[in-house]
């Protein structure tokens, strides 16, 4: 199952079994639910379609395993957006593409029945035998409202359970019911489906089944009235985000630390007892230090989704999203697309695979095409190397440091550029989709489940270590070789006239007659505008993998001793050969343009790859690949230009 | 669609026509029906939001720069942006 985080796959749905869908309302519970009747692992959340990838599970009922699909969350049967078509293809009978499920359990939300039965009226036209799953009905009892399921149930003509979160009883009584979809009840004529007659159908069920509505959460109300409210909820909204940014970049920092640091002792220890030398040097330096560098990120990552889950799952990331839309919609997206270019901050991953809230196509096509220029935490390691080389740390703007501002700058830079990319590919996007109407629903604020925030982060870190380590395991070994290879006999170097009494006159030479060092001759005249020499440009094709081998591939290149702080190594290197042979390579232009160069280029395959699966096409990847390393080129240019016009 | 045979109807009746984005904050109105102007998909979907012909909706509260604005309609809280509030044709309740 691509949709998921990567934890959960689907146990294969046995040939000739039953299958039932399952069809909701986002916020209906449809994926407690199918939580419940498959113990499969899924998201659930607030957030207004967060099921909108299609789920298949299993479920043991009445001594049989059925199969059960959860379809995404839909208001309506008839479709504006791809997800909604799925749903409506699904149902559809003479649709030969999708299996029609034997049966169909509709999640109907009791607190908003008034709307949800017209989705029912629909699924009912259908014709496919159907079970209505009413939930919340604990929460329309405590506002106030009523329902008398029984004479719901006979003005509908179909059977009906009612399942409250957390109780076992209902989900037991829906299994009883699933085990013979034949016998349900079916109303005796379908509902009408035209505007007009539908509004009487609904009129007349909810007046058979004495339904009161409930009143307006007063919990959610008072809440909303600061959460929402046009000063105080900015301030608010504003506080959560710094409160948000704080918690990952600072509570994260020592379990970092404690990391990096027992990644640093065990390449240490392999080092001194790993024998032969290349193969210590692989291990320690290759193996151990690729990944110690990219699992230094976990705990940010980890962090991320439990901040985000949290904020999801209570309710808060719809308000925010309505109080963004605004300022979203300058950038012609939404306010769901806020949450998407947020969660960027921390990886594009999570901020791409977000973007499957977005009901609009076009909008969810420009949110994914810029989110990967957000200042993702893989950019942090080669920001804080690269700033560290261009400012002093005792440097002063005004009343701020001026390494802290460059920091603020290149984010505020990430974030700019992202809503000019989104509002480019927004306004040349697929218009045939026609207007697609934006309306979010403000859930009521809800407990969050203990089990799906877990299970959320748990997939989130599991997925991450899988994908992310796979890659940078593979560049950081490659690289190595390339580095290192081919290798060089006592009788070549003393050919060469190289001192082979000295390890690092050895490695140098090494080095610079590698096949790394030839690619990077190659390339060097590419890169000529912006002052990269080849030991640069080897740190850019290797970081297209993934940004963080920037900074490892400097030091190995840098022949530094420390590889995990090659700065002080860097600052002395001077250029090869050319005009400006014995210079340093660092100088103020060089190092700006190579800091734009990260702001805009796609370095990171694993994006690459989300982009592919989440848009079905190699396309969407290689125009996203292509403008930004076309962007990141054309910047970097300039910005060398104008550094040394400056300086 | 038969909710624009509602609307032309409605504006018959009454010489002006107040769309639900013209209603100030604490106001409860009753949908009349769409605008002739409205994208039928658009019309259907505000349908099946729940803004039917004879609903009551109450103008809840609006975002920090007056757009979005939530509306409670069908018993549930819902953000609209303008464009699509002015699709709704509305009358006191």
């Amino acid at each position: 199952m691509a949709h998921h985080h990567g934890g959960a796959s689907a146990a294969p749905v046995l040939p000739g079994s039953r299958v039932f869908a399952l069809v909701g309302s986002p916020n209906s519970g449809k994926t407690t639910l199918f939580n419940a009747l498959t113990g499969m692992r899924a998201k659930t959340g607030n957030y207004p379609g967060v099921t909108v990838a299609r789920y298949e599970g299993v479920s043991r009922v009445g001594g049989v395993d059925v199969g059960v699909e959860d379809l995404p969350g839909t208001y309506s049967l008839e479709p504006i957006s791809p997800d909604e078509q799925i749903v409506a293809a699904v149902l559809d009978p003479d649709d030969a593409a999708n299996r029609t499920p034997d049966a169909v359990l509709v999640t109907l939300d009791s607190t908003t029945l008034r709307r949800s039965a017209v989705l029912l009226a629909q699924v009912l036209a259908r014709g496919l035998p159907v079970c209505v799953v009413l939930t919340f009905t604990d929460e329309l009892t405590r506002r106030s409202g009523r329902l008398d399921v029984e004479a719901f149930a006979r003005a509908i003509g179909t059977p009906v359970v009612s399942v409250v979160a957390g109780s076992r009883a209902g989900v037991d009584r829906l299994r009883e019911v699933m085990a013979d979809p034949a016998g349900w009840s079916r109303p005796p004529l379908p509902p009408p489906t035209d505007p007009d007659s539908l509004t009487g159908w609904v009129d007349s069920v909810l007046d058979a089944a004495r339904y009161e509505c409930p009143l307006a959460d007063p919990r959610t109300r008072a809440v909303d009235r600061v959460m929402l409210h046009p000063v105080w909820g900015t301030l608010v909204f504003f506080a959560t985000m710094y409160a948000f940014f704080q918690t990952i970049f600072t509570v994260a920092a020592p379990a970092q630390s404690a990391i990096e640091s027992a990644f640093t002792s065990l390449a240490g220890f392999v080092t001194d007892h790993v024998h032969p030398d290349w193969l210590a040097g692989l291990l320690g330096g290759g193996v151990i230090g690729g990944v110690g560098t990219v699992v230094t990120f976990l705990p940010q990552i980890a962090l991320l989704f439990l901040l985000i889950s949290l904020l999801e799952q209570v309710g808060y990331l719809s308000r925010a999203a309505f109080l963004m839309d605004r300022l979203m919609a300058r950038a012609g997206l939404e306010g769901r697309a806020f949450v998407a270019l947020l969660s960027s901050m921390a990886c594009a991953i999570p901020g791409i695979m977000a973007t499957r809230s977005l009901p609009s196509a076009r909008h969810r096509l420009a949110t994914m095409m810029s989110a990967p220029l957000m200042t993702c935490s893989a950019r942090l390691p080669v920001y804080v190397l690269l700033v560290g080389l261009l400012v002093s740390p005792d440097a002063r703007w005004g009343p701020f440091g001026a390494q802290g501002t460059v920091m603020f700058g290149l984010y505020l830079l990430g974030a700019v550029s992202a809503m000019t990319a989104a509002w480019v590919f927004s306004w040349f996007g697929d218009r045939r989709g026609g207007a697609m109407p934006f309306y979010m629903e403000m859930p009521p604020y809800r407990l969050p489940s203990v089990r799906s925030v877990a299970l959320s982060v748990w997939e989130a870190c599991a997925a991450f270590l899988r994908k992310v380590t796979r890659i940078i395991l593979v560049t950081t070994i490659v690289l190595w070789l390339l580095l290192n290879l081919p290798a060089r006999g006592e009788a070549d170097l003393a050919a060469a006239g190289v001192d082979t009494s000295s390890p690092t006159a050895v490695s140098a030479y090494v080095l610079d007659h590698s096949y790394a060092a030839s690619v990077g001759k190659a390339v060097e005249p590419a890169f000529a505008p912006q002052g990269f020499d080849w030991r640069i440009d080897i740190g850019i094709i290797a970081s297209l993998s993934a940004r963080e081998t920037f900074v490892s591939t400097l030091g190995q290149v840098a022949a530094a001793t420390d590889p995990e702080d090659p700065t002080q190594a860097l600052r002395s290197m001077t250029v090869q050969d050319g005009p400006q042979a014995g210079q340093p390579l660092f100088t103020p232009p060089v190092v700006a343009a190579m800091l734009a160069f990260f702001v805009y280029a796609l370095q990171c395959m694993s994006t690459v790859a989300v982009l592919r699966r989440e848009t079905g096409t190699w396309r969407w990847p290689a125009i996203a690949f292509t403008y930004m390393f076309a962007l990141a080129w054309v910047m970097s240019a300039f910005v060398a230009w104008l550094v040394g016009r400056v300086t | 669609m038969s909710i624009r045979s509602e609307a032309a109807a409605a504006t018959a009746t009454a010489p002006t026509r107040t769309c639900l984005a013209d209603i100030a904050r604490g106001g409860c109105v009753e949908v009349v029906g769409t605008a002739e102007n409205a994208d039928p998909q658009v019309a259907r979907r505000l349908f099946d939001l729940g803004f039917r012909p004879g609903a009551h909706v109450e103008v809840m509260r609006r975002a920090p720069l007056r757009d979005p604005v939530i509306f409670r309609v069908a018993d549930a809280e819902l953000a609209l942006r303008r464009a699509e509030a002015a699709l709704l044709l509305v009358r006191p309740a």
